[in-house]
């Protein structure tokens, strides 16, 4: 009927021990000092290849159709929008000083 | 017209264009999710890059080890569900509410732990308002911080336990054997919100617990 994909445990079991190592080193990690914001990139960095895991392969979209895809791209392309335009502000402001100063 | 039984809706030509829209329509409701938890996550960010000492010493006082053992324990509730989805596609009912009951169990000693979490912040008094006491010329910037710290944990508080309520209703449903191999549509369904919900945790425990320690 309506045909869905079947994972195999292996496959669901393999990701979801990749995400308990990945846990653990972001745990890890923010006990070494990287020095400035770099212990903040690592850190979301490892949360968003946990996040891709998940919706690949637990939410199955990887199984999923086309235009399935361009929904859930479309949610975080706004999210990334929303994101980098506010913050252009805040950490653009100091680039330039106003004439005369 | 074919004289198979009608298992979906008149409004479908077939089950599996019936199973497609549900999904999307699942996904727009997720992409408004992305939208609503995004806000506070923009919020965090801007006032993160206005005060960052003081963000970083206020995420000092969060347990980095009860943070951790929760996002383990949510990434398991995560397996579980998963599991339950795909023991309902192959239309094991008995294994659905097994692993529908540990996703709850695991979901339930979640929101323990936070609950234990908060309990120790309002002894600590880290609770924003009159009440707030922080050493240090921080106080307002770390102030900030647990507003954000208790609105974003706070709501997703709450999605986990609507999603514990809708766990609760799918085992009653699957006790009463309305689903199936060809019809499980609603157990996939609820999969996708527990691992959405799963998702906004794994950005919060960086950025709450661990971001900014060597800052402060």
């Amino acid at each position: 009927m309506n045909i869905p994909h079947v994972v195999s445990i292996k496959l669901y079991a393999a990701i979801f021990a990749a995400l308990l190592l990945l846990t653990l080193s972001t745990t890890g990690m923010a006990f070494v000092d990287l020095g400035g914001d770099l212990n903040a990139l690592v850190a979301v960095a490892i949360a968003i290849v946990k996040a891709l895991l998940v919706i690949l392969f637990f939410m199955h979209v990887r199984y999923s159709s086309r235009l399935t895809w361009v929904f859930v791209g479309a949610g975080f392309f706004w999210l990334l929008i929303l994101l980098t335009l506010t913050m252009t502000d805040p950490l653009a402001r100091g680039w330039l000083s106003p004439v005369g100063q | 017209m074919s004289d198979t039984p009608a298992i979906h809706a008149h409004q479908f030509d077939d089950p599996v264009q019936q199973h497609e829209a549900s999904w999307l329509g699942m996904w727009v409701f997720l992409a408004t999710e992305v939208m609503f938890f995004g806000g506070m996550f923009l919020g965090y960010m801007f006032y993160r890059s206005a005060y960052p000492q003081g963000f970083a010493s206020a995420s000092d006082r969060l347990d980095i080890w009860l943070g951790t053992i929760n996002t383990a324990v949510l990434i398991c509730s995560s397996f579980t569900m998963a599991l339950a989805v795909r023991a309902g596609q192959i239309g094991q009912n008995r294994l659905v509410m097994i692993f529908l009951c540990l996703t709850i169990v695991l979901g339930t000693l979640f929101l323990g732990i936070k609950f234990t979490e908060y309990y120790q912040k309002f002894e600590e008094r880290l609770v924003p308002g009159n009440d707030f006491r922080f050493e240090g010329a921080l106080v307002s910037s770390a102030e900030i911080f647990f507003s954000f710290y208790f609105a974003m944990t706070g709501m997703h508080a709450v999605h986990m336990i609507i999603g514990v309520s809708l766990l609760t209703a799918l085992i009653v449903k699957t006790s009463r054997g309305r689903f199936s191999a060809t019809y499980n549509t609603p157990i996939e369904l609820v999969g996708l919100y527990w691992h959405f919900v799963d998702i906004v945790w794994i950005f919060l425990f960086p950025l709450l617990y661990l971001v900014g320690r060597h800052l402060g």
